[in-house]
C-alpha cells in the first residue's frame, strides 16, 4: 500500500471513484508515512484520529453516491489555520496551548469539499521567514539531501512543514500561506507545485494574520493539476473577510487544456539581478524555451521598481505585523508570564513568547509607524508599492504573464542563514513583487541544481487571471518532466 | 463672551468638546454581537471583539447610516470616502491592541450647531469633524483585591466622535452646545444621549488667553460624564489656569481627569505612558466609499430637528422664544406637545399658548414631583388635550381645570369622567346664578351696606360667597356681571 502515498490528488481522486482503494486505507497509507518521516518535524500536531474519522466519513458519502471534490484527499494544514478543537500555534511559544472555538474559512470549505485532515504542520513563527528555522517547535527538514552531502537542508519557508510534508509523501496536498513569497519558495526548495492566488481569491477568516494586506492562501502539491483541483476548494467570497473578492470562481482544471499558442509570456529584465548564479539563468532561460517551443511568444519588458520592492515589503509587512501581533498580550489565551504590574506581565509574556525573528519585525514595524519616522518609512512605502504595482499594470498591457525564476538559489543549509537577516529575505526577491501588487503567481518545479536540488520556475499573471497562470504551469510542468524525487530515508 | 477677572486683567476662555457618543445599533461596530446595556459582563462579545487570532472585522452598515444620520442632522459634510484606521496602544480592555478609528479622513466633516444662552443670545458653534470608531472594554478594578476584571460587554461597540471648533467662550455655552448636540442626536434616533450609562460621553479642551489674544496653551480634561461637570470643570480648570499663569507658571499640554468628587481636574499624564499611537489605515478594511442614493435615502428620512421645530412653534402657534425652546428640547416632549395641540392640516385644535402653559407649566410641576419622565406621564397627551377642550367650551373653569388636572394624574381618568362624576361642570345658567347672588345678598344685609355706603372692597367677598355657594361651578364671569348690577342696585 506504499504506493498509495505517490499518488497525485487527481490519481487518487480516480482511484476512489473507482473502488481501487477506500478513503480510510488511503488515511492509513499517510499516517503511517508521517509517523516514518517524524524526523522531518513536519508536523506541530498530528491528528491521525481526526484523518481516520474524516476517511470513514468520506468513504461513507462515497457510498451514499455524494462525494466532494477532495473526498477522501489526506490534506495536511499549515499551523497558521485555525482548527476547530485542535492545537492552533502559528508556530509560537506565545499562542502555547490555544485551541481554537472555531474553523478557518478555507479549512471548512476543504472539509466540506471532503478533504481528510492528517494535521497541522510546522512553519516559520507566525510566517516569519524563509526557512522554517524560526518556528518555536524546532526547524523543518527538506527531505531533499545534497548529492553526497548528508547536511539538512532548510524547506523554504514559511509553509516549510507543508512543502516537505507534500514532497515527502505524507499528505497528497497541503494549505499554505504567502505573504511574500512563504508558498512559492518552499515549494521550489522542495520540489513540488504551490500557486499564491490573487489577493482576495480565498477568504483570509481564520487564518493567523502577518501581515494583512499580503496575506493570502493557496495550495501546495506535486502536480499543476492538483493545484488546480485544490484552488478550486478553497478559493471563493467569504462576507466575513471584507478584503475577500465577490467575484465568481471558475472551473481552474478545466483551463489546464496544454495550449498557450499565442500567449505573451514577459521576461522581465529587472529580474536578472546581480549575481544570478549560472544555473538559475539556465533554468529561466530553459523556462522561455519550453514555452516558446509550446507556441508562447517571449516578451522583454520592464518593471522599472521592482528592485525597491524587497525594502518595501519590509516595512509594509513589519509594520502590519507590528499590529496585528499586539493581541497576543497574555490577557486572554495562549502563554502569559505574569507580572507586578499590567506592563510587566506584557512585556514578560511577549518576551518569552515570541522569538527572534518576530520580535525583530516587531520592532521593525513599530520603528517605521513611529511619529516622525511614518512619512519616511510606511508612506513612502505605500507610495513605491503602488508604483510596483503600477509596473506590472504597465507590462500586462503588453503581455499575458510573466515567467522569472522562483527564487535565487536551492535550498541551503540549516544555519546557513539563520545569523544574517539579509541573506535571509534575499531569498524572496523574485516573489515579493507580486505579493506587493496583489497578483496571482506560482511555483512549478523545472529542473535540479547541480547539487541535485529541485528548482522552481515562477510565473506571475493579471489578477484573477489564475486561469492563464495554471495553463502555463501546466506547459512548464510538461515540458521540464520532472520526475525527481528525494530519497527515501528509512 | 464671559470674561474671568484676574488679578492681572481679564482673561477670555476658549473651549473645544470632543463627545463621545454611543450610536443607537442592534450589533457593534465591526461585529454581529448585540449592545444592549446592563448586561452580564462578558456575555455580548463575539470572536471579534475578543481579538481572537485570524477574526476579522467587517463593516456594521447600520451604523454607518447613522453616522450620515448625524453628520445631514448637524448639517456637514459627509466624506463620500472615509478611511479606518488603526489607533495602536495596550491595555487590558483593548483585545485587539488597537482601536479601529477615523483619522485623516473622517465620514463626517464640518458641520455646524446653533445654541441659545440664557440671555436670549444665539451662537453657532463649528463642529470640526466627526468619526467612527469602536469602544473598548471596560477594566474593573474593584472585584478583587490584586487582579483586574475585564469585560468585554463594551469592546467594539460603535462611537462617533464629534469634536467641535474651538469656538466656546463659556461654561454656559459648553452647557448650551453639550445640551443642543444631545438633543439634536436624540432627535436623529442616532444617540439616546443617556449620561449616565456612558452612551454620551464628554472631553472638554480648554485654554484660556488675554480677550482675542493668541490661544494659550490646552490641557484636556477627560470624564466629564454630565452637563452640570462639565460646567463645574471648566470653571475650575480656568481658574487654575488663570491662577497658574499669574503666578508666573506657564501651562503644560496635558491631559487632566476631571474628579466629579471634589469638583477639581487633575493631571493624569505620566512620563512613561507619553502614547505614540502609530496611526494606519486597517489593512483588513478597505476605504469606506458612499453612493450618493445611500447618503439621499437617509437625507429624506430625517425629522424635523429642535430649531426647525422651534420655528414653526413661534410662526405658525404664536409661542414665544422662550416657550418654544423649553418645549424643543426634547423630543418626547415636543412630540407630547404637538399631540396636545393636534394641528390638522396646520389648524391647531387646541389654542397653542394654552397648550404650552399647561405642559410648561402644571404638567411639568406634577411630573417633577412625581419624578416622572413625559414618556411615563399618567396624563397622556391626548387627556390634557381634552382638559383643555372643556375649558375651551366653557365646560369648566380654569380654576376647577387645576383640580381637573390634579384628579387626572392621580386616576389616570380622563377629564370628562371627572368633571361628570364630581358634578364639576360649570353653571353658566343666569337665572341660577342671580338667584344663588339673591341668597347671599339677602344673608349678608349688613356687608350690602357696608358696600353701597362705599366699602368697594367687598366685591370680592361676594364674589368669594357666590363660588363657595355654587362650590366654584358658577361660571366667574358671570357672576361678576350680575353681581355688580345687582350691587349697584
Amino acid at each position: 500500500m506504499t504506493t498509495l502515498t505517490d499518488l497525485t490528488i487527481a490519481e487518487a481522486r480516480d482511484g476512489l471513484a473507482r473502488g481501487a482503494f477506500s478513503a480510510v486505507e488511503l488515511a492509513e497509507a499517510h499516517i503511517a508515512a508521517i509517523e516514518k518521516a517524524r524526523a522531518l518535524n513536519a508536523f506541530i500536531t498530528e491528528t491521525p484520529a481526526r484523518a481516520r474519522a474524516d476517511a470513514a466519513a468520506s468513504d461513507a458519502r462515497r457510498r451514499a453516491g455524494t462525494p466532494g471534490p477532495l473526498d477522501g484527499i489526506p490534506l495536511a494544514i499549515k499551523d497558521l489555520f485555525c482548527t476547530e478543537g485542535v492545537l492552533t500555534t502559528a508556530a509560537s511559544r506565545i499562542l502555547d496551548g490555544f485551541r481554537p472555538t472555531y474553523e478557518s474559512t478555507i479549512t471548512a470549505q476543504l472539509h466540506a469539499a471532503g478533504g481528510v485532515m492528517m494535521g497541522k504542520t510546522n512553519l516559520d513563527e507566525f510566517a516569519m521567514g524563509s526557512s522554517n528555522e524560526t518556528s518555536h517547535y524546532g526547524p523543518v527538514e527538506n527531505p531533499w539531501r545534497r548529492t553526497g552531502d548528508n547536511r539538512p537542508l532548510v524547506p523554504g519557508g514559511s509553509s516549510g512543514g507543508s512543502a516537505a510534508a507534500v514532497a515527502g509523501r505524507l499528505a497528497l496536498g497541503a494549505t499554505g500561506t504567502d505573504t511574500g513569497g512563504s508558498i512559492r519558495q518552499p515549494a521550489a526548495f522542495c520540489g513540488i507545485v504551490g500557486i499564491k492566488p490573487t489577493y482576495g481569491r480565498c477568504s483570509r477568516w481564520g487564518i493567523v494574520a502577518f501581515a494583512s494586506s499580503l496575506d493570502q492562501a493557496g495550495p501546495m502539491t506535486r502536480s499543476v493539476r492538483d493545484a488546480a483541483i485544490m484552488l478550486g476548494a478553497m478559493s471563493g467570497f467569504d462576507a466575513k473577510d471584507s478584503t475577500s473578492a465577490d467575484m465568481p470562481v471558475p472551473d481552474f482544471e478545466a483551463a489546464l487544456t496544454g495550449d498557450i499558442r499565442g500567449l505573451r509570456v514577459g521576461i522581465p529584465k529587472e529580474y536578472q539581478v546581480d549575481g544570478m548564479s549560472a544555473e538559475i539563468r539556465n533554468l529561466w532561460d530553459d523556462g522561455i524555451a519550453w514555452m516558446k517551443a509550446a507556441g508562447a511568444i517571449p516578451v522583454e519588458v520592464s518593471l522599472p521598481h521592482t528592485r525597491y520592492a524587497l525594502p518595501t515589503y519590509y516595512i509594509i509587512a513589519p509594520a502590519e505585523a507590528s499590529s496585528n501581533l499586539a493581541r497576543y498580550d497574555g490577557v486572554r489565551y495562549g502563554l502569559r508570564v505574569d507580572g507586578e504590574t499590567l506592563d510587566q506581565m506584557y512585556e514578560n509574556t511577549r518576551g518569552a513568547g515570541f522569538g527572534r525573528e518576530v520580535r525583530r519585525r516587531i520592532l521593525i514595524g513599530t520603528y517605521v509607524l513611529s511619529a516622525g519616522y511614518y512619512d519616511a518609512y510606511y508612506i513612502k512605502a505605500q507610495r513605491v508599492r503602488a508604483l510596483i504595482a503600477r509596473d506590472f499594470t504597465e507590462a500586462f498591457k503588453s503581455v499575458d504573464l510573466l515567467l522569472t525564476p522562483t527564487a535565487p538559489s536551492d535550498a541551503f543549509a540549516q544555519g546557513d542563514k539563520s545569523n544574517d537577516p539579509i541573506a535571509m529575505y534575499l531569498n524572496d526577491v523574485f516573489t515579493v513583487p507580486a505579493s506587493l501588487a496583489g497578483l496571482p503567481a506560482m511555483s512549478v518545479p523545472a529542473g535540479l541544481s547541480s547539487a541535485g536540488l529541485p528548482l522552481g520556475l515562477h510565473l506571475i499573471g493579471r489578477a484573477f487571471d489564475e486561469e492563464t497562470v495554471l495553463r502555463a504551469a501546466g506547459v512548464l510542468e510538461r515540458a521540464a518532466g520532472f520526475t525527481a524525487r528525494p530519497a527515501s530515508r528509512d | 463672551m464671559s470674561l474671568i477677572d484676574g488679578r492681572t486683567g481679564a482673561w477670555e476662555i476658549v473651549i473645544g468638546l470632543e463627545v463621545h457618543a454611543q450610536v443607537i445599533s442592534e450589533a457593534k461596530l465591526f461585529s454581529g454581537a448585540p449592545t444592549a446595556f446592563g448586561a452580564e459582563p462578558n456575555t455580548q462579545v463575539s470572536l471579534v471583539d475578543a481579538a481572537m487570532p485570524g477574526m476579522l472585522p467587517v463593516i456594521n452598515a447600520h451604523c454607518i447610516a447613522q453616522a450620515v444620520r448625524t453628520g445631514l442632522g448637524l448639517d456637514a459634510e459627509i466624506n463620500r470616502v472615509s478611511v479606518f484606521d488603526r489607533k495602536n496602544y495596550f491595555y487590558a480592555d483593548l483585545p485587539q491592541g488597537y482601536q479601529i478609528s477615523q483619522y485623516k479622513q473622517p465620514i463626517v466633516g464640518r458641520g455646524t450647531i446653533a445654541i441659545e444662552l440664557p440671555s436670549g443670545e444665539t451662537r453657532s458653534i463649528g463642529i470640526t469633524r466627526l468619526h467612527l470608531e469602536q469602544d473598548a472594554g471596560k477594566s474593573l478594578h474593584d472585584q478583587h483585591p490584586s487582579l483586574t476584571y475585564v469585560d468585554l460587554n463594551r469592546s467594539g461597540v460603535a462611537l462617533m466622535e464629534i469634536v467641535s471648533e474651538p469656538d466656546i467662550r463659556s461654561a454656559d455655552e459648553a452647557a448650551a452646545y453639550l445640551g443642543k448636540l444631545r438633543s439634536i442626536l436624540r432627535y436623529l434616533g442616532t444617540c439616546d444621549g443617556n449620561m449616565e450609562e456612558g452612551s454620551l460621553r464628554c472631553d472638554v479642551n480648554l485654554s484660556v488667553r488675554r480677550p482675542g489674544g493668541a490661544l494659550g496653551t490646552r490641557c484636556e480634561i477627560k470624564n466629564v460624564n454630565s452637563i452640570r461637570f462639565v460646567r463645574q470643570a471648566i470653571e475650575y480648570e480656568a481658574r487654575r489656569q488663570v491662577e497658574v499663569i499669574e503666578n508666573g507658571g506657564t501651562i503644560e499640554q496635558e491631559t487632566r481627569l476631571f474628579d466629579s468628587a471634589k469638583g477639581v481636574t487633575r493631571s493624569m499624564r505620566s512620563k512613561e505612558h507619553a502614547h505614540d499611537y502609530r496611526y494606519f489605515p486597517d489593512p483588513d478594511l478597505l476605504p469606506l466609499k458612499l453612493a450618493e442614493d445611500f447618503i439621499e435615502t437617509i437625507r429624506r428620512t430625517l425629522p424635523e430637528l429642535p430649531d426647525a421645530k422651534k420655528r414653526r412653534f413661534v410662526s405658525a402657534f404664536g409661542l414665544g422664544a422662550y416657550d418654544a425652546d423649553v418645549l424643543v428640547a426634547e423630543k418626547e416632549t415636543a412630540a407630547y406637545f404637538e399631540a396636545v395641540v393636534d394641528a390638522r392640516d396646520g389648524t391647531p385644535r387646541r389654542d397653542p399658548k394654552i397648550a404650552a402653559n399647561w405642559v410648561t407649566g402644571e404638567l411639568f410641576g406634577r411630573l417633577n414631583e412625581a419624578r416622572l419622565d413625559i414618556a411615563r406621564s399618567p396624563v397622556a397627551a391626548p387627556a390634557l388635550g381634552g382638559l383643555i377642550a372643556l375649558i375651551a367650551d366653557g365646560t369648566i373653569s380654569g380654576r376647577i381645570a387645576k383640580d381637573v388636572f390634579a384628579l387626572m394624574f392621580e386616576t389616570g381618568k380622563d377629564a370628562a369622567a371627572i368633571v361628570a362624576e364630581r358634578g364639576l361642570k360649570q353653571v353658566t345658567d343666569t337665572a341660577a346664578i342671580e338667584a344663588e347672588i339673591d341668597k347671599v345678598l339677602a344673608a349678608n344685609a349688613d356687608k350690602l351696606a357696608e358696600y353701597r355706603s362705599g366699602k368697594d372692597k367687598l366685591f370680592g367677598f361676594f364674589v368669594g360667597q357666590v363660588m363657595k355657594a355654587t362650590q366654584g361651578k358658577a361660571n366667574p364671569g358671570a357672576v361678576n356681571d350680575i353681581l355688580r348690577k345687582k350691587l349697584a342696585g
